[in-house]
Parts: structure tokens; C-alpha cells; sequence
């Protein structure tokens, strides 16, 4: 996206210890795909680890498989560029959405034993709505997976040196490799694992960067005699949403941000669904999101603060928000700055590994979830239906190497188009966008018909792409810049419009259309679902802290604590 | 699906040996002890900064505390075996 080619400033004076890390990091990550092989007999256990996994397994990997290459890099360049508005992401942002989805949605999706979220719309709406949400799923994380690994490729490229194209075949083979034998276990282990490498990278990288600025009293002195306003305080968030009036900027992060595209992206992306779905039980599902809800919040001091850390220790990035880069860097470059500047050989290791992990598992996340919509919501729906279980595992094993060798060309697309990337993601953002809408009228209106399904997700996503083609720049140059919104803040009007016209266009036609028999509904409606299926029947043995519920409720105390202190 | 095959499932099941706490466990204590010994061994020439070592150490110390802590998670709660439980092998069933 943003680090070129032959780009060497940012060359890493690895040595052999480094290698060393980084080597044995691949041993365990390809041991862990042949292990995993042994447990794969069945289609179900290929693509939803056979429903069998601990609630603490399947919360880490619930976040670790969104901390690829776009959150890292991401979002410690924001921290780099506006500050501390950047915890919005988190607090405002994922964290209520992932509580949500454990207390109120989960218990449909993991009760009606889909197999995928577009499976759920299926039962709900028929196959108008799930065709689009399958088709346009499968081709975003096709998208999204090369992204991925174009980024590992570039990190690869410029931090040891290696060619472009053997990063990227490289890379695109060790990915393949454990997921196409391993399967969803495979991809979740690894993700567990990853997120202890890269807490083990960045957590010594903030303090030793913290330690170098003199601390937190040194960091705020230094950030407040910075070039930049405001960086240290998250609200009202002008620096993030553009907007010039304060009250705007809240209402529209709590309500954008928080409400519509965060709740969309976090409670109807099949790449975390997934994961909480291969839980071993109803309460086990609706703890993994809300177990991982807790690193979640805490995962921003180690990105988002390096970057703030890098806006005054890394005179480069200092450079650029004082308006005079060199064109060199990037925010992007932030933490690899600081990683440049502050760890000895050792750490360096570390910090390669978990890097390369965080880009590796964020792509096998992609692939994994793909070949499952794949397999059972395109292959088996819609072109062989009743061939035996066995079939299908293998239709997922080509699909993923399918997936990957697309992806090396999306990766290569990438390379030579970045900015159509960035557009790509945003427009496929707009699918996503009001999907919540739909799915959370559709599991609480038992009167919400299955036209209202498909013509509120196509209005709302309609909407969505109209706003953002009104604004300034959502979409680049297809933009006409007739309202007066850019950046973050016009991706949060489209959201919210979107929110709004698939609401209200879905209920008109409900009124006009036909509902659905009641009994087909059953398991996918609140109202129609029997409290024990809904529920997890030994919930009232289980010890408080294994209560859904009770430990959203204390995640969401701490989430509001942190929004207070971190004002 | 056919009653040999869930019995199949079921043995394979039953002879899950890997835990994932043991590998996590595995791979931070090789990373602890590497780092203990380069914040011990590496001359302070080869690093940047100065603190760097006490970064090494530091760093390595904690590593293998959490390794230490996997491994005796995995001792005193060993994998439980699912007895094949049967909702998962017929959840494609609709």
C-alpha cells in the first residue's frame, strides 16, 4: 500500500539470533498444520473445527484474526497522525459491537447450527439476500486476503531485503500449507499463538519507547509541544471525523462509528463469527467475543501509543506532521520505525516474527472463512448439492489454494494499484454496512419478509456507495464532492445512511409482502425460538466467571472506565 | 452420515493429543531462554541504545514466566476428550 520496493531506510540490521527467531516461529507454525490434520474428519471439522473448541481459544483467535496487517499498521499510524481519537476504533468501536454480539446475536447464529453467517441470512431470507451476501463476502476476503499479503510481502521485502515476488510466493506458501491441511483449527491455533508473539514484540517495544521519551510525563510534554492538536485527547474526536463542529463529531463517532459500521462489521463478518461458532458450546460461543473483548481493550496501548510515541521520538515521522516529509515514509512506517530505532538483535527477531505472524494469520483468517462460504454457501447451495460429506472437504481443501493463488494476483494488483485497493475496501465496506440493519430487524420482527430481506440490503448498501460518491474522496476520484464531507467522517454519514434507508425501506415492504410460515422461522427469530434453544441449558451451573452476561457487564464497566480516563 | 463414520469421528477424536497451551507454552519458552541468554551474553556494542540488553533480559524473564504458566495450566488441567459429542458431526443436517 504505502512502503515502496526499494524503499531501504527501513532496512533492519537483523543477524543470525534474529533468523534464528523468526525460523523456529515457521517450525511451530507448520507443525501446528500437520497436527491439526489428524483431527480433520469431517467437513465440519474442516471448517468449523468440528464445534469443539474452549471458549479462551476461540476468543483470542476472534481478535487475533482481524490484528493483521491493516489493524497494525493501521491504526499506529493513526496514532501517529491524530492521536489518541484513534481509541475510538476500540472503545467506541469494536468493543460494544463484540459484547453485543455475544449477548444478544450469538445465540441465533450458534442455535440454529449455521455453518456461516450468509447460511443464517439463507434461513431467514431465502436465496435473493443470500446470494449477494455470499458473493460479495467471498470476493472481499479474496480482496482483503491479498491486501494481506501484499503487505507481508512489502514488510518482507524491505526489512530483510528478499525480492518482491519470492516474499510473496513464500509467504503464500506457508499460509496455504496449513490452512489447506489443517483446516479452521489450523488457522485458529496459529492465531492463538500469534497474538502471544506480537504482545511478546510489542508490549517491550512501548516501554522501551516510553523509557526513551522520558515516560508518560515526558510523552504528554513532548505531544503537547508536538506540531499536532489535540493528540492526546480521544473526545470530541475532530481529528478523526473532520468535522468542525464538536457535537457533530461525537454523534457522529457514537453513532457512525459505533453504532452502524462497527456493529455491522463485528457482528455480521464471518471471519470472527466463525471463530466463535467453532466453540464447543451455546455459552462457550457467546463468551468467545466477549472474552476477547477484554485484550481488545487494552490492545490499542501497544499499537496506538507506539504511534503516538513515533510522532515524537522518530524525527521521519515528526517530519511529515510537521508537513515537510520527504515522501520517503509514511505513517504506515511508524512502528517500524520505532522497531528500527529501539530493539537490540533479539527482540528484533521477536518483533520480525510477530509481524510476519500477525500479517500471516490475518490472511489465513480471509482464506479460512472463504472456503467455508465457499463450499457450503456457493458450491453446495447452488452447484452440487447431495454429494457426501468427504466431497465437500475436499471442494474447501482446492478452494483454498484457489483462494491463495488468487490472492498472489490480487497481491500483485495491489502492488501496482494501491489506492484502487483502498477503494475496493471501502465500496466492499459498504455491503457490510447494512447488513446489521437487516439481520437484527430480521432475529427480532418475525413479520419481516423475505423481500424486505434483499430490497433493505440492496437500498441501504445503494445509499451507502450514494453518499460516499457525493463526499469529497471516499471513493477516490469517483467522488463529486458535492457535500461537504471527507476522510473517516463521510464513511460514517454513508454508514449511518445505510443503517437508515434499509430500516425503513425494509419495513415498507414488509407491509406489503408476504411473511414467511412461522415454523421455518424457528431458531432464527426471538420470538419464535423456545428459551431452551436460545440458551445454554447448564448455564445456571456454571461458575460467574463463565456467565455471558455477567462478564459483557464488566467488560462494558471497564470500557466505559477507559473512555472516562482517557478522555 | 453413515454410523461408521461417526465412529470414526469419535476415535479421532478421542486421540486429540496436541494442546495449544503446550505449544504456546514450547514457543515462548525457546523464545525466553534466547533472549535471557543474548541480554546475558551479547556485548553491548551489538546493541542499540545501551539498555538494550536489560531489554533482552527483561523481555526473556517474562517469557518464560508465561511459558512456565501454560505448562503447568496443561499439567494440573489436562485436555478433557470429548466424548463425540453428536450435534457437531449432524449440525449440516437441516
Amino acid at each position: 500500500m504505502v512502503l515502496e520496493a526499494t524503499n531501504n531506510v527501513l532496512r533492519l540490521d537483523a543477524n543470525f539470533v534474529d533468523y534464528t527467531l523468526v525460523a523456529i516461529y515457521f517450525v511451530f507454525v507448520i507443525g501446528i498444520g500437520l497436527l491439526a490434520r489428524r483431527q480433520v474428519s469431517t467437513s465440519l471439522d474442516f471448517f468449523l473445527s468440528g464445534r469443539s473448541l474452549p471458549a479462551w481459544v476461540t476468543g483470542l483467535a476472534f481478535i487475533s484474526a482481524n490484528l493483521g496487517a491493516v489493524e497494525i499498521m493501521g491504526m499506529s499510524a493513526n496514532g501517529a497522525q491524530i492521536g489518541m481519537a484513534t481509541m475510538h476504533y476500540y472503545w467506541i468501536g469494536a468493543i460494544p459491537a463484540m459484547l453485543f454480539l455475544g449477548v444478544v446475536m450469538m445465540p441465533f447464529y450458534y442455535g440454529s447450527k449455521v455453518r456461516s453467517v450468509p447460511e443464517f441470512m439463507r434461513r431467514r431470507f431465502g436465496t435473493g439476500a443470500h446470494l449477494v451476501n455470499a458473493l460479495s463476502f467471498a470476493l472481499a476476503q479474496l480482496l482483503i486476503a491479498g491486501v494481506n499479503l501484499y503487505l507481508l510481502a512489502t514488510i518482507v521485502n524491505v526489512l530483510l531485503g528478499w525480492p518482491l515476488w519470492v516474499s510473496l510466493i513464500a509467504a503464500a506458501a506457508v499460509v496455504v500449507t496449513y490452512t489447506a491441511l489443517g483446516g479452521l483449527s489450523a488457522a485458529i491455533y496459529n492465531e492463538v499463538l500469534q497474538f502471544f508473539v506480537i504482545v511478546a514484540a510489542l508490549l517491550p517495544l512501548t516501554l522501551v519507547g516510553l523509557h526513551r521519551v522520558g515516560g508518560i510525563d515526558g510523552l504528554v510534554d513532548k505531544v503537547n509541544n508536538g506540531p499536532v492538536e489535540n493528540m492526546l485527547s480521544s473526545w470530541p474526536g475532530q481529528n478523526l471525523t473532520g468535522f468542525e463542529s464538536p457535537a457533530a463529531s461525537v454523534i457522529g463517532i457514537v453513532l457512525g462509528l459505533g453504532f452502524v459500521l462497527s456493529f455491522g462489521y463485528w457482528t455480521t463478518n464471518f471471519v470472527e463469527v466463525q471463530r466463535a461458532m467453532a466453540s464447543n458450546s451455546m455459552s462457550a460461543a457467546r463468551r468467545a467475543p466477549i472474552i476477547g473483548s477484554f485484550p481488545k481493550m487494552f490492545i490499542p496501548f501497544i499499537i496506538i501509543i507506539p504511534g503516538i510515541i513515533a510522532s515524537v521520538l522518530a524525527p521521519e515521522i515528526l517530519a511529515l506532521n510537521e508537513g515537510k516529509g520527504d515522501g520517503n515514509i509514511q505513517y504506515n512506517d511508524a512502528l517500524l520505525i520505532l522497531i528500527r530505532d529501539l530493539l537490540p538483535n533479539g527482540m528484533l527477531g521477536v518483533a520480525i516474527a510477530g509481524l510476519m505472524a500477525a500479517f500471516m494469520a490475518g490472511m489465513a483468517a480471509n482464506i479460512s472463512a472463504f472456503n467455508t462460504v465457499f463450499s457450503y454457501d456457493l458450491w453446495q447451495q447452488y452447484v452440487k448439492k447431495d454429494r457426501p460429506d468427504g466431497y465437500y472437504t475436499r471442494v474447501g481443501r482446492i478452494a483454498t489454494i484457489a483462494a491463495t493463488i488468487i490472492a498472489i494476483f490480487t497481491a500483485l494488483l495491489a502492488s501496482g494499484y494501491s489506492n484502487l485497493m483502498d477503494y475496493l475496501q471501502t465500496l466492499f465496506g459498504f455491503f457490510n454496512a447494512p447488513l446489521f440493519a437487516t439481520f437484527i430487524l430480521g432475529m427480532f420482527w418475525k413479520r419481516m419478509t423475505a423481500t424486505a430481506g434483499w430490497a433493505g440490503l440492496a437500498s441501504g448498501t445503494i445509499a451507502a456507495i450514494g453518499v460516499a460518491v457525493l463526499s469529497q474522496d471516499a471513493l477516490g476520484p469517483l467522488s463529486v464532492g458535492a457535500i461537504d464531507l471527507k476522510g473517516q467522517g463521510a464513511s460514517f454519514v454513508a454508514a449511518g445512511a445505510a443503517f437508515f434507508v434499509d430500516i425503513v425501506v425494509s419495513v415498507i415492504v414488509t407491509m406489503f409482502t408476504q411473511p414467511r410460515v412461522e415454523s421455518e422461522l424457528k431458531g432464527l427469530v426471538y420470538s419464535l425460538t423456545p428459551k431452551e434453544d436460545r440458551t445454554d441449558p447448564n448455564e445456571k451451573n456454571l461458575p460467574w466467571y463463565q456467565r455471558p452476561v455477567l462478564l459483557a457487564g464488566i467488560s462494558l464497566v471497564m470500557v466505559i472506565i477507559l473512555n472516562i480516563v482517557f478522555h | 452420515m453413515a454410523d461408521t463414520d461417526k465412529q470414526a469421528a469419535k476415535e479421532k477424536r478421542a486421540i486429540r493429543a496436541f494442546d495449544i497451551r503446550t505449544i504456546i507454552g514450547a514457543l515462548l519458552g525457546i523464545y525466553g531462554v534466547i533472549l535471557v541468554l543474548m541480554g546475558i551474553f551479547a556485548s553491548d556494542s551489538d546493541l542499540k541504545g545501551g539498555d538494550g540488553s536489560s531489554t533482552n533480559l527483561f523481555t526473556g524473564i517474562v517469557l518464560l514466566v508465561v511459558s512456565a504458566f501454560f505448562l503447568t495450566w496443561v499439567r494440573l488441567r489436562p485436555l478433557l476428550v470429548p466424548e463425540g459429542d453428536d450435534d457437531a458431526a449432524d449440525a449440516h443436517i437441516e
